[in-house]
């Protein structure tokens, strides 16, 4: 699972490589994304516009990342795909992450 | 990994138009061969025919079906996985059967979503099976002769033709 992350003002922005994230690559998004968020930064913005499919072991691994990060820090999620996007309605996970359609500008938004 | 892969013509108890539109796959039970698996399914001729937002819908179940056998059936134990894909008038019929452990109580699970929880206790898994019975019609399971026999039918909306 190639995670690229980039820190943008007071967002620290993570894009996903790869075209899943699924059982086969769930603990090691998971296990990644610990790494990364190491940096202290006080929002994430996951990028998942590459991300074209999602299964339930890795809506699980992106839920996992939130809760490691609260309640001080926050994850979000950006660029969801249509079958992404599904999974994350069906589950009504939509309402608890905040998700935009593009990854947000950290400076302009910063304080 | 020991794909076993046929575009059918014929074989399942279907007549009439629908007779070609069939494709079959056998997969180890593991992680890996089910992501392998479910590309190479989505890349047969039959699949490639459904609209985008069927496709996805056809993936997220299969995927989760798949998973679950892999996860609890198999318990991670090496096995095989058989899939059977067929387009009859609008829906996708899926069959998968396993030779893993039986069911709890040779019945599928409830699958209902967790309740809304503060953010410590949002659950990380359970999705599952949720998401194969909102999204699937017809949901079977029956055991046969050591045999886990899933079958479900997901309705598509477009058609190729």
């Amino acid at each position: 699972m190639e995670l690229v992350a980039e820190q943008r003002g007071e967002i620290l922005v993570v894009r996903a490589m790869q075209d899943r994230i699924d059982a086969a690559g769930a603990i090691q998004f998971k296990d990644r994304m610990r790494e990364i968020t190491a940096a202290a930064s006080p929002r994430v913005v996951l990028d998942m516009s590459l991300v074209a499919f999602l299964d339930s072991s890795g809506l699980g691994a992106v839920v996992a990342v939130m809760k490691a990060l609260a309640p001080d820090r926050k994850l979000e999620l950006s660029g969801l795909t249509a079958t992404v996007q599904k999974v994350f309605r069906l589950t009504r996970m939509d309402s608890v992450f905040t998700i935009h359609d593009q990854v947000p500008d950290g400076l302009r938004h910063a304080g | 990994m020991g794909f076993v892969m046929q575009d059918k013509g014929e074989g399942l108890a279907v007549h009439g138009p629908d007779l070609h539109r069939c494709a079959q796959v056998t997969i180890a039970a593991d992680p890996l061969a089910v992501r392998d698996g479910l590309a190479i399914l989505f890349d047969t001729a039959l699949l490639r025919s459904l609209a985008d937002d069927d496709r996805g819908t056809a993936e997220i179940v299969l995927a989760e079906a798949l998973n679950n056998i892999v996860e609890h059936a198999y318990a991670r134990h090496a096995g095989e996985i058989e899939i059977t894909l067929l387009l009859h008038q609008n829906a996708l019929i899926c069959r998968i059967i396993d030779t893993g452990l039986p069911m709890p109580n040779d019945a599928l699970p409830a699958g209902h979503l967790a309740e809304f929880a503060p953010t410590e206790e949002l659950p990380e898994g359970g999705f599952g099976w949720f998401l194969i019975r909102t999204l699937s019609r017809d949901l079977d399971y029956r055991r046969v002769d050591g045999r886990n026999h899933l079958s479900f039918r997901l309705e598509t909306g477009q058609l190729g033709t």
